[in-house]
């Protein structure tokens, strides 16, 4: 994957940082609760939620059990259609694919509209090795991208920012991109997107090439569809002459019918809204209408091993709506940027460690970024059950176990510094299946509890540090059991 | 009826006193109550924290000890949560690494016969005044694993409201995680810490002097997170308040 987030520090890091940012998390704070409270009122209009949501689920399993079927179907659809389909199995392949195709045109600069893919491939920077620049169309990308930032959000890439500090970065950078923001300006909403606007609008007529992504593949029609709310990705997929779309091979759906579900279940998961004000599909080219070269780029990229995971494979169902993130207690405090990855929150935390594998101090905190609340379950309209798969990661971390990698079967090791936690788990196992060693241990704990500390050393300053310990009680429940109760003592 | 109390082992060794309490309610009630003296621990540390084959066994002893009741209770909603949800998922693990389903045949019991307290009190035995008292005003936090993983829906809140001198509080924000979430709580200490502090935070704002929960678990942390904020507030467990009568009142 990508070079842009090695080097994170794990998850705890990385996130006390942000617990510690006040501003942070006064942003994040209000932008999740305040779109949290909305989407559950866009939900609560339809009678039919809990059938779209299965229907949603069904559609993407199906999908995925046969992908192979329709994604076939879908390079067919496409090229019949006069666009031109590529297979890039890795980043790197994407990249240097990509990286021709716009050489080919003899450009050296391409407007982009919100694709994840091409971040989590770090195409920008590919683009940039080989003088090619490529300008984010999309008003949170711009900001993150003027800010030299990284996107902390699915949909608001730039979440974590205010409009004062939006203001600063258009004053400063703006200028160096292209237009600059004009002179005096405030951190009034409409002062903010009218300097966005015009410094978008001089790249969109001058680009000859656009980048984008895909929200859903119609395998039937070769229809690819692209919902967002700021029309700017219109005018990237219909100015340009040329236009290169980067897109994950789970994004095919079989049938046009099926956008029927998606179509629904999206825009008010994202964004609350009952319809999102931009739905644009194309399909291939046509004459005097839109780009006359349309090339797909389909990417797997660490896909295919996730799919070959009896329980991790439905992280693949994800439309990508970030209702996960918003209703999320972990992100909300621990921003985006802590999952070191495209790809934040809930879904991140299950998504990033199956498409970059457990190896990483990063990807193997991932899968523990979560108190496991099940709010992510409950909101996800494709009902990705997200605590199953950290659970299921997290023994992966532990106990290490079979997994597919580059398309081969390979048993993991245990990731490591997890020794003394096994370890402890196995004493308690072994207590635990033996009710005398419980016993003793809690007569231990009860006699000697005048002795106990509210706070503890060492691995247990974790809690006391902000916590103080419940103290011992005189004896446990089962001495007072025996004494009071002994005669008719349980079967057991 | 003649049921099997499973207590936890958290409420075993740190909250006896809530055992007590269930039960002193039960027997109350006309239920015969039993407690297993082998019975030890449901394994959902283990399992939660990725150590699936080390909680195996502890379901296994689990159904041995408690196959015979007719019914299950236990004051906890994360381990009632852990045996009903749970314990079914391991089986269907176990038979897909090749180990035939004799997990899910010895399960297969107790599983169903699994109830959280308020649960059983609601469900099983049809009463929602359970002839309580307790003159204090009172805020509930429904926990994650009884909220979303039992489905306890209403049942604690209406518990709570027939107990006499009991004045109940929303608490907003209620549906939010407090931040315990087993070994989340020490692997991301800030993260939980930060959680914890906000829900005692919002707690507070609801003037209550009491902050109820049917999960010991849960108050620990937070009763934890109280004491260090030297906040007046106090942690109880549900099954206490719901014990407390006039003639036998809890503190
Ligand atoms: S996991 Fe579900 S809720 Fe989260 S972004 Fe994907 S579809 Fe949306």
């Amino acid at each position: 994957m990508s070079g842009t987030f090695v080097g994170m520090p794990a998850f705890p890091e990385a996130a006390s940082r942000a617990v510690r940012d006040a501003t942070l998390r006064g942003n994040l704070r209000h932008a999740t609760h305040t779109i949290r409270a909305k989407r559950a009122q866009a939900v609560a209009e339809l009678s039919d939620w809990a059938a779209l949501r299965t229907a949603g689920m069904r559609i993407k399993e199906h999908t995925l059990r046969h992908l192979d079927r329709y994604l076939v179907q879908l390079e067919e659809s496409v090229t019949a259609a006069g666009g031109t389909v590529h297979w890039a199995l890795d980043a790197e392949e994407a990249n240097r694919i990509v990286t021709r195709l716009v050489q080919e045109t003899g450009e050296s600069e391409v407007v982009k509209v919100k694709s994840m893919a091409t971040q989590e491939i770090g195409l920008n920077e590919a683009l940039a090795a080989e003088g090619i620049r490529a300008y984010e169309t999309d008003l949170a990308e711009l900001i993150v991208q003027l800010g030299k930032d990284r996107p902390s959000h699915i949909l608001v890439p730039a979440i974590h920012r205010n409009r004062g500090e939006i203001r600063d970065i258009f004053r400063t950078e703006m200028g160096r991109w292209g237009r600059p923001a004009p002179e005096g300006l405030t951190d009034a909403p409409a002062e903010l997107a009218e300097a966005a606007r015009r410094h978008l609008r001089e790249k969109f007529l001058r680009a000859k090439v656009g980048i984008s992504g895909a929200n859903f593949m119609v395998a039937e029609t070769g229809t690819l569809v692209v919902v967002e709310s700021e029309g700017n990705g219109r005018m990237c997929l219909t100015l340009p002459q040329t236009l290169i779309s980067v897109v994950g091979i789970e994004k095919v759906v079989p049938a046009w019918r099926d956008l029927e579900v998606f179509l629904q279940t999206l825009p008010r998961s994202a964004t609350a809204e009952r319809m999102n004000p931009y739905t644009s599909m194309w399909t291939g080219t046509t004459d005097g209408d839109g780009p006359r070269t349309f090339h797909l780029v389909l990417l797997d990229n660490g896909r295919t091993d996730t799919l070959a995971d009896r329980v991790g494979r439905q992280a693949l169902r994800c439309i990508r709506c970030s209702a996960c993130l918003n209703v999320c207690p972990v992100y909300e405090r621990a921003g985006g940027h802590a999952y070191g990855s495209v790809y934040p929150g809930p879904i991140g935390a299950i998504l990033s460690p199956q498409l970059r594998g457990t190896a990483s101090a990063i990807d193997a905190s991932l899968p523990y970024a979560s108190s496991l609340c099940g709010a992510c379950y409950d909101v996800c309209p494709v009902a990705i059950d997200i605590p199953e798969v950290l659970v299921h990661l997290r023994e992966r971390v532990v106990e290490g176990g079979p997994a597919v990698r580059e398309g081969n079967r390979v048993v993991l090791k245990p990731a490591k510094g997890h020794a003394a936690e096994r370890a402890a788990m196995r004493a308690a196992r072994w207590a635990f299946t033996r009710p005398g060693a419980l016993r003793a241990g809690q007569r231990l704990a009860s006699g000697t509890r005048r002795l106990h500390p509210r706070t503890l050393p060492g691995p247990g300053r974790a809690w006391s540090g902000t916590r103080d310990l419940p103290a011992v009680p005189v004896e446990p429940f089962r001495d007072w059991w025996q004494r009071t109760h002994g005669g008719k003592e349980g079967t057991g | 009826m003649r049921v099997g109390l499973f207590l936890t082992c958290v409420n075993d060794t740190l909250y006896p006193d809530t055992g007590r309490a269930v039960v002193k309610l039960l027997t109350r009630l006309g239920v015969e109550v039993d407690f297993p003296m082998t019975q030890t621990c449901c394994g959902q540390a283990h399992y939660n924290t990725g150590y699936r084959h080390q909680a195996e066994p502890l379901a296994w002893h689990f159904s041995d000890v408690f196959g015979a009741y007719e019914a299950i209770v236990t004051p906890s909603g994360s381990c009632g949560a852990m045996v009903r949800e749970l314990y079914p998922r391991m089986g269907e693990r176990a038979a897909a690494e090749g180990r035939g389903d004799a997990l899910t045949r010895a399960l297969a019991p107790v599983v169903p016969k699994t109830f959280e307290l308020t649960e059983f009190l609601v469900d099983v035995l049809g009463v929602t005044d359970v002839g309580a008292c307790y003159p204090h005003k009172v805020t509930y936090h429904p926990t994650c694993h009884g909220l979303r993983g039992l489905g306890l829906a209403d049942r604690p809140r209406r518990l709570l409201q027939a107990v006499r001198g009991l004045e109940l509080v929303e608490l907003p924000g209620a549906e939010e995680c407090c931040g315990f979430g087993g070994t989340f709580a020490l692997k991301n200490a800030e993260l939980s810490a930060a959680m914890g502090a906000d829900k005692v935070r919002s707690a507070e704002s609801t003037g209550a002097d009491v902050l109820c929960a049917a999960d010991n678990s849960c108050l620990m942390h937070l009763g934890g997170t109280m004491s260090r904020l030297q906040s007046d507030m106090r942690p109880v467990h549900i099954a206490e308040i719901l014990a407390s009568a006039e003639e036998d009142p809890a503190v």
